[in-house]
């Protein structure tokens, strides 16, 4: 008993959403148990799987390919002077990851009902950790879009070390989605059928499969409402060197901040009861 | 007031019955709720649609710094939603607890545990998911691994663990967090007797260190032995506040607890009452193993119905049917009314062990329930003094069988087989 009294922190417990709501004080605070959640699932995930690692680049390289048939070779699809395998894999890369942390975001509260049920910790960790843990593929199949750069005999500019801060955008952008979708998730199952759908929808608005410069240039701000066109061309950009996505970045940017805070405060407002509607 | 570690006041938490329903899984639900909603009031009983029911109401109470609370009450007396609202996994309704110290929870052994990681992965993730830090985790992991007994398959996937182990390792890592507040739910209930007493030390040295502990059990023995005071809550709200001894003893007398008694008249046929009561007529308070139980149903039947069936079913305290009997065991169908009626069980002397049990009631005839209350009411039956009951610790189950038994000497066969 040798700490003072005054020295103990004072938790008040009270009706109403502000009682048990994150704030980022307390992320920050729960900042280890982040990492072991996404610990967690990265062990698990390349221990259950038998070809673990693979996967990762599996999945955009075989995209790739079908893309390179279909979009490159028959529909002919201009990719800005650069090869189209190369051109679609650089935007394939960044465009799975958001996928995979967008679906997996979406279910990861529903997921942990059980952990949620048993004990407190911020809960905004459990998206913010379904998130993060993709970015592991993420690098991983970064490195073979590095392969396919040396294949290529294509050297990134000095635009590459702007790259870190597309792929930011990137994750921030499946944050912003997954703060809103594990909350509806919740409460709505059906959440869980209609992202698929709105994944594949979002997958033709963003400039994976052609070039962002096939939008009329009056449509281009309108177009980066999709921070997704940002990140993807963001890479292409830093890697490829194709034209820099410019002010559609800054559209892009006020999207997703707009984006994050508004579903930090949708978020606030069901964490509450999430236990109860379970 | 500086030694307060928790202040309650008038902390509630409603719940809505039927929620199922009420709650709209799917938009679909929600836009024809939303599109249904002006008509709904016309519609009779519309408002009796959904019910609330307050699980925890108006409850206060302070916890003195070094205090070790025991929670006790029957089945759905509000235990779990108390802890739960203090350890913020759910949001009070209305009132407020104010919190001096870190809380450390534990309402559940090995939470997020993951069957395919190993049980050193699994300390560290379960002691972060409690709260402690990494650091800590690393510093007190020997002493985890050694608690747990498991030195040898602490590199083994916890799916391959027995439960014994499981439980083990996982009481383990929460017995080594050291918040100022401890929260633990029936945790005990685990494990075999052996890690139990052991649980029980270890819960007993972190009182004794100057922390604050609240103890939710149905274990009265443990609640005695390690609580300095207890609530007994029913329906929700506090019924005594005192010392562990004499609030175990009040609870388990059944005093707090009392018969059945309907809530109101339906005016269908219905279980209106019932109490325990010995063979001469006088109310029970504590049921004897060696001695008959009697419970007397008083139940009403407003129209002729032939074919009725009064029943009882005894319940463990988790639930667990244990016997069921009915009138027609005897031969006797009810009569066929119109009146109110008694019904007498008598459950014969030998046949409980000591322990807390639940008895459901049910009305029923060929076309279906008529009335079914579970758990209706609960009773505790104590050891008494009987010699057949010697050893009551070591006796497990809810039953006594008299069993018949023989041993002789098996000597005289294996002389003759080997001869």
């Amino acid at each position: 008993m040798s700490t003072p009294p005054a020295a103990l922190p004072v938790t008040h417990i009270r009706p109403g959403t502000r009682a048990v709501s994150f704030t980022m004080q307390e992320v920050w605070h729960a900042r280890e148990l982040l990492y072991f959640l996404v610990w967690r699932d990265v062990k698990v995930r390349y221990k259950q799987t038998v070809l673990g690692v693979a996967w990762s680049v599996m999945q955009p390289l075989l995209t790739m390919v079908v893309f390179t048939i279909f979009f490159g070779r028959l529909a002919k699809m201009p990719s800005d002077g650069v090869p189209y395998p190369l051109f679609s894999l650089a935007a394939l890369v960044p465009w799975t990851y958001f996928a995979t942390a967008a679906s997996n975001g979406s279910s990861s509260l529903v997921g942990s009902q059980h952990l949620i049920a048993k004990v407190y910790f911020p809960r905004v960790l459990v998206p913010l950790a379904a998130v993060l843990m993709p970015a592991v593929d993420l690098v991983i199949s970064f490195g073979m879009l590095l392969v396919l750069l040396a294949w290529y005999h294509v050297t990134p500019g000095a635009g590459v070390v702007l790259l870190p801060l597309y792929a930011a955008l990137g994750i921030l952008t499946a944050f912003a989605v997954t703060l809103w979708t594990s909350a509806l998730s919740v409460r709505y199952r059906d959440a869980r059928y209609v992202l698929p759908f709105l994944i594949q929808i979002w997958l033709f608005v963003t400039p994976v499969a052609y070039p962002a410069s096939m939008i009329p240039e009056r449509w281009r701000l309108v177009y980066a409402l999709n921070p997704m066109a940002t990140v993807v061309e963001g890479f292409r950009t830093a890697l490829l060197g194709t034209p820099s996505p410019g002010s559609m970045a800054a559209v892009s940017i006020v999207a997703v901040a707009a984006a994050l805070v508004a579903g930090a405060a949708y978020f606030r407002s069901v964490e509450g009861s999430i236990v109860d509607l379970a | 007031m500086p030694d307060i570690a928790i202040r309650i006041r008038d902390l509630g938490k409603r719940y809505t019955i039927g929620a199922r329903e009420e709650q709209h899984d799917t938009l679909r639900d929600q836009i024809a709720a939303f599109a249904a909603r002006p008509f709904r009031r016309l519609a009779p009983g519309g408002f009796a649609a959904s019910t609330t029911i307050w699980a925890l109401k108006g409850v206060s109470h302070d916890i003195r710094r070094g205090e070790v609370v025991g929670v006790i009450g029957g089945n759905g007396a509000g235990k779990s939603t108390l802890l739960k609202i203090l350890s913020r996994i759910t949001q009070p309704t209305e009132g407020e607890a104010e919190i001096h110290g870190r809380v450390g929870s534990l309402l559940e052994v090995g939470t997020g545990f993951h069957p395919d990681l190993t049980g050193r992965e699994n300390v560290f993730l379960n002691g972060a998911i409690l709260g402690m830090r990494k650091a800590e985790i690393a510093r007190k992991f020997d002493d985890i691994v050694a608690f747990a007994e498991i030195d040898q398959f602490i590199d083994t996937p916890v799916k391959h663990y027995s439960s014994g182990m499981y439980v083990r390792l996982g009481f383990a890592v929460a017995a080594h967090m050291e918040p100022e507040i401890l929260i633990v739910d029936e945790v005990l209930a685990v494990g075999d007797a052996q890690f139990q007493r052991k649980c029980i030390g270890k819960l007993n040295d972190v009182s004794r260190s100057g922390r604050t502990v609240v103890f939710v059990s149905h274990n009265m023995a443990a609640v005695q032995r390690l609580c300095t005071s207890a609530i007994l809550l029913e329906r929700g709200r506090v019924v005594r506040v005192g010392d562990a001894r004499s609030t175990v003893a009040a609870y388990l007398s059944g005093a707090a607890r009392g018969g059945y008694v309907a809530a109101a008249p339906t005016g269908a046929a219905q279980i209106l009452a019932a109490d325990l009561e010995d063979t001469s007529g006088r109310p029970l308070e504590v049921p004897v193993c060696t001695e008959p139980i009697v419970c007397r149903i008083r139940f009403v039947l407003p129209e002729r119905s032939p074919g009725t069936f009064i029943g009882i079913g005894v319940l463990s305290t988790d639930g667990a049917p244990i016997f069921t009997s009915q009138s027609e065991d005897a031969g006797i169908a009810c009569p066929a009314g119109p009146g109110e009626f008694d019904a007498c069980v008598t459950i014969p002397p030998d046949t409980f062990l000591a322990g807390d049990f639940h008895m459901a009631l049910c009305l029923w005839n060929g076309g279906g329930i008529l009335d079914l209350q579970e758990p209706a009411l609960s009773f505790s039956v104590e050891t008494g003094s009987s010699p057949l009951y010697r050893g009551a610790d070591l006796r497990k189950g809810y039953v006594r069988v008299d069993c018949g038994w023989s041993v002789t000497s098996s000597d005289a066969v294996s002389i003759e087989v080997v001869g």
